[in-house]
């Protein structure tokens, strides 16, 4: 079927504003926007920039605004969207060209939450054990791939971008209820702080952007009440 | 684009933002008891034509009822102001403006606080 793609363009060095561009490309109804938008540059448009990595639902590259909902290009199928597709750069993130946007506000809330595993102890001969139940409590978390589509669909952060954002907190949320790790109290202070989890409205645009359905809303909630737990 | 793994400077931490989200919560589902019984006793149990000065002042004739409003004026004055003030930092970038805002905000509420408390303490029924 012919789809017609309708994409944002803005090339920093010419043009002082982003404008509308209609593409039309042959396309299956199995086949994903990430396709067309290849179609496009490979044979229409050189110079349409937008990023992928792996193609498939993993390296979190490809996250743009289709059809006014924050998807993976890698994920989004026609049969769901039909044949005519608007494409646009995420939004609450500085537009680098086209599709890009500068990603460095959204990795540098990332890295402030300590993303990492923290634990003083004497590292055992084998792995650090845990059960079940507890490698279960923080699951869900696990499975951020980073791409900013919850971060760049909430609307407390396209108003105040001082706002961690619920990427970070979903990453700290992963830590903080591992039974391995010692630092919880340390990323709690963070997040307790005015640009931490109060900020978050409990609007659910996270949850519904998530393309790794991931609880987002429920995992900021979950750190606001270990924060009120461990404080009041 | 700067890539040089800094992170940003540590977020500034304080209980304040922490008791201010439940007080909200709280001060929500107080005013909720708090505000139905208000609208059911002056709208409901008693109809809208009997409510003038003397009702009012025979109201106030009791404590409960004074403690009462002036439960009702301090939550509602200090729910909606905060929630302003949250507002007020979400949408006003500019550090200047800000403060203009914040200052408006704050010297309103407490004037609606200082005017009410007033009026709930030194009220006495004159005969009319």
């Amino acid at each position: 079927m012919k789809v017609k793609l309708r994409i944002k363009r803005f090339n920093p060095q010419k043009d002082r504003k982003p404008y509308w561009q209609e593409f039309e490309v042959e396309a299956e109804k199995t086949d994903r926007v990430l396709d067309a938008l290849h179609q496009i540059r490979w044979y229409q448009d050189g110079t349409l920039g937008f990023r992928r990595s792996c193609a498939h639902g993993i390296c979190g590259s490809d996250a743009m605004l289709i059809n006014g909902k924050n998807r993976l290009a890698c994920k989004a199928l026609f049969a769901d969207l039909g044949d005519y597709v608007t494409v646009e750069p995420l939004r609450g993130l500085p537009v680098l060209k086209d599709l890009i946007v500068d990603m460095e506000p959204f990795f540098a809330a990332y890295r402030a939450v300590k993303p990492y595993l923290i634990n003083n102890d004497q590292p055992p001969l084998k792995e650090r054990l845990q059960s079940p139940e507890e490698r279960a409590r923080f699951d869900d978390t696990t499975k951020c791939i980073l791409c900013a589509a919850c971060t760049t669909s909430c609307p407390s952060f396209w108003v105040n971008r001082d706002y961690l954002g619920p990427a970070a907190i979903v990453n700290a949320h992963r830590f903080i209820f591992d039974s391995r790790d010692q630092a919880a109290e340390e990323r709690l202070d963070i997040l307790a702080s005015r640009d931490g989890v109060w900020r978050c409205r409990t609007i659910f645009n996270c949850t519904d952007a998530c393309p790794r359905g991931i609880q987002v809303t429920k995992a900021i909630e979950e750190v606001k009440r270990a924060i009120m737990y461990a404080k009041v | 684009m700067a890539t040089n793994g800094a992170g940003r400077p540590r977020p500034r931490g304080s209980g304040f933002e922490l008791y201010s989200w439940l007080f909200m919560r709280i001060s929500g589902v107080l005013m909720l008891i708090f505000l139905l019984g208000h609208l059911y006793i002056m709208h409901i149990i008693n109809s809208v034509e009997v409510v003038n000065y003397n009702f009012v002042a025979a109201r106030w004739g009791t404590p409960l009822w004074r403690t009462w409003d002036l439960i009702l004026l301090l939550l509602a004055a200090l729910h909606g102001s905060n929630g302003l003030r949250i507002l007020i930092d979400d949408y006003i970038h500019s550090h200047g403006w800000r403060v203009v805002a914040l200052a408006v905000l704050y010297v309103l509420a407490i004037g609606f606080i200082l005017g009410g408390s007033l009026v709930l303490f030194t009220f006495q029924p004159v005969a009319s």
